[in-house]
């Protein structure tokens, strides 16, 4: 039996998080912090905790998991660009990492020059790209603009020169981090065909992606990961089916201050059914005041930066009545189609639309994980909305 | 506590990535990346030079302009020039103070400026800055050029004596003592600058003041108090200049001033090493 060409023993990676902090040290808050009586209030985060896994000589493994959940940290620790704070890995192979393509492309330099400077970023030799070269450009479809300065490359054709010469990489074990989603859909197929062809040359594949069904082509076997640690792994259908169900685990946030005015003790929130037609089960506990005036609630649905995108309001006209007492209901939200991603539910109660008894703006988080188009390969961006109207052709 | 990343060859091809604590100059694995010196030299020349109408001129250029400013200057003021035609004497000086100065801006600035690199692939980090070292040695060879026409000139008006064997000996040990001090000092301003983003002010400035402490306008022999020559000897650039002048003027070596530079010139490139190596490790997380 071969030893696995990767192992992975008990990796730990933590991070100091400084609240009010730069995210650079400038010399004088390194000077001035000697003199300060009170420190900077630095918290540990463990971006990854404990994980442990081998892959085997040829394996293609998918790691997938939310947004956060330490993907691309255990992909940086294995590709070497940041060290683990605790644990080793032993890895029996050369690893080429592909967490960006076109990592150092320079924009003044030509399409020629960049092919040669990112193949050498990527760990290949002179020789190797001079062999590799037509192919290269071939693969790429920017023959005729090889001798241009790479600042006049529209975006998609940079992002398929950058594919091209990844695409080309010979190492041992493949590190990819979502690189895939790059360019049109044709190209797109062509990049989904070369990677089927890398993986089944016998190359060793680590695949972080969103994208479940780019993940359930390209490998059997996956990894989920949930708050930096390891919460199943095994076959890739299993885990991605965990996964979405897990995806639709409840999220449950209480009030902890003590409060005299009516507020919000509780809200949890289930995210039901499937795209297009996802469902959020509100379930929620308002701490009523006998002095209070009826009151409503509304649901704000809003992105990772806050931006509001809709408003759900189950009844518009005042039903919690006056009352000392803790009242329990229960709201169920229609999603439309919407993108994959993370999306936070804000909690408003209040008499009237212009007065507020209380107003969580950011109180639960639920994450969507499938794309609404069922044989979609690339990846949705916020950049075209978050809503995805049903379309079809007609003629 | 310190980790910094240390990769352990265990078989051919075969290594643990682990938290670890001993420090080496990683020449082994610089030697197996050694084509990205060549790339990211090359590319650094290339845009350097890129959409300029006067091109490779511009590294002649400045050189040039500045030894006519400093030999009016010292003319003027009387400066004393080692018995050789003073512009001979600043050119000969600017000449090696060019690499100290480009080299350790460039290298400087170079962990910043590469952070997008340094977060996605992993390669030896000191690349980076002995690349910046080698763009500014490229530079040398052109304004080098230019040297040796003057000293040809000078040469055959016989205004200068040339000891051949001499020069020729300590040419190559000039630069190496201004490539070793410029590579270390610059790769401790490139790790210190990823920590401390205050070295962005610090670098340009500090060019400007050692320009004026470095024996590129006049000899530090000139001066009246010995105290103060020992005190100049403590710039590394000193025995390099001096070395190197010294082949075609009839300027005398102090060999313990140049041991003193000698000596600072090795500080500089271990303690930079040194402090480059140790936080290496952390820069993807900082930059």
């Amino acid at each position: 039996m071969m030893n696995p060409i990767l192992e992975i023993k008990s990796v730990s990676k933590k991070f100091r998080i400084q609240h009010n902090a730069q995210p650079y040290l400038s010399m004088r808050d390194s000077i001035t912090s000697v003199f300060k009586r009170e420190k900077m209030t630095a918290e540990d985060f463990y971006a990854l905790q404990d994980i442990s896994f081998n892959v085997e000589q040829g394996e293609s493994l998918a790691i997938i998991g939310k947004n956060g959940a330490g993907k691309s940290t255990l992909l940086k620790v294995l590709s070497r660009i940041t060290p683990p704070s605790s644990g080793s890995i032993i890895s029996r192979g050369n690893i080429a990492s592909l967490l960006e393509v076109g990592t150092g492309f320079h924009p003044e330099l030509n399409g020629r020059e960049n092919i040669f400077l990112n193949g050498s970023i990527l760990g290949m030799k002179r020789k190797e790209i001079q062999a590799k070269f037509d192919e290269i450009v071939d693969f790429s479809g920017t023959e005729k603009f090889l001798d241009t300065p790479l600042k006049h490359y529209s975006s998609g054709m940079q992002l398929r020169l950058a594919f091209s010469v990844a695409a080309f990489l010979e190492p041992e074990i493949m590190i990819i981090d979502e690189v895939l989603a790059v360019g049109d859909a044709s190209f797109q197929k062509k990049c989904m065909g070369k990677m089927e062809d890398v993986s089944r040359s016998g190359r060793t594949i680590l695949f972080v992606s969103h994208d479940l069904n780019a993940v359930s082509t390209l490998c059997k076997k996956a990894i989920l990961l949930e708050g930096g640690k390891i919460k199943i792994s095994g076959d890739t259908q299993d885990v991605v089916s965990s996964y979405l169900q897990s995806a639709g685990i409840s999220s449950t946030w209480v009030q902890k201050k003590d409060i005299s005015t009516p507020h919000f003790k509780s809200v949890d929130v289930k995210l039901k059914g499937e795209q297009p037609a996802h469902k959020l089960e509100i379930s929620f506990e308002i701490q009523c005041t006998a002095n209070m005036l009826p009151s409503f609630v509304a649901f704000d649905i809003l992105d990772k930066m806050n931006t509001p995108l809709g408003q759900a309001i189950p009844v518009v006209e005042p039903f919690i009545r006056a009352g000392n007492e803790v009242r329990k209901y229960e709201v169920e939200i229609g999603l439309p189609a919407i993108i994959p991603g993370d999306y936070y539910i804000g909690v408003w109660m209040g008499p009237h639309y212009n007065e507020t008894y209380d107003w969580q703006k950011e109180c639960v988080e639920f994450s969507i994980v499938d794309s609404p188009q069922k044989n979609r390969t690339f990846q949705h961006t916020a950049n075209h909305g978050y809503f995805v109207p049903e379309s079809k052709l007609i003629q | 506590m310190q980790f910094w990343l240390k990769t352990v060859y265990l078989l051919y091809m075969e290594y643990e990535i682990k938290p670890h604590e001993k420090l080496s100059l990683g020449i082994k694995e610089l030697w197996q990346y050694r084509e990205l010196f060549f790339f990211f030299t090359w590319r650094d020349i290339k845009i350097k030079y890129k959409q300029t109408v006067l091109g490779f001129a511009w590294a002649v250029l400045q050189p040039i302009i500045m030894m006519l400013i400093f030999s009016a200057v010292g003319s003027a003021f009387n400066i004393p020039k080692a018995g050789i035609p003073r512009p001979l004497f600043v050119y000969s000086g600017l000449l090696l103070w060019n690499i100290f100065a480009s080299g350790i801006t460039n290298a400087g600035n170079s962990m910043v400026s590469n952070a997008n690199i340094i977060k996605k692939i992993y390669f030896p980090r000191l690349i980076i800055p002995i690349s910046s070292v080698l763009v500014a040695l490229f530079d040398f060879i052109m304004t080098f050029t230019v040297f040796i026409a003057m000293l040809i000139y000078y040469f055959v008006t016989g205004q200068i004596h040339i000891d051949i064997v001499g020069f020729m000996l300590m040419l190559p040990v000039s630069i190496f003592i201004t490539s070793l001090s410029t590579f270390g000092l610059g790769s401790l301003l490139a790790a210190l600058n990823v920590k401390y983003r205050d070295f962005r002010y610090v670098i340009p400035f500090m060019v400007s003041v050692l320009l004026f402490l470095s024996p590129v306008m006049y000899p530090i022999s000139g001066s009246h108090f010995v105290w103060a020559k020992y005190l100049f000897a403590l710039n590394p650039l000193y025995s390099a200049i001096a070395l190197f002048r010294t082949t075609f003027s009839d300027s005398t070596l102090h060999i313990y001033l140049v041991l003193i530079s000698l000596a600072s010139s090795l500080f500089l490139f271990v303690a930079g090493v040194f402090y480059f190596r140790k936080t290496e490790a952390y820069f993807a997380d900082m930059a």
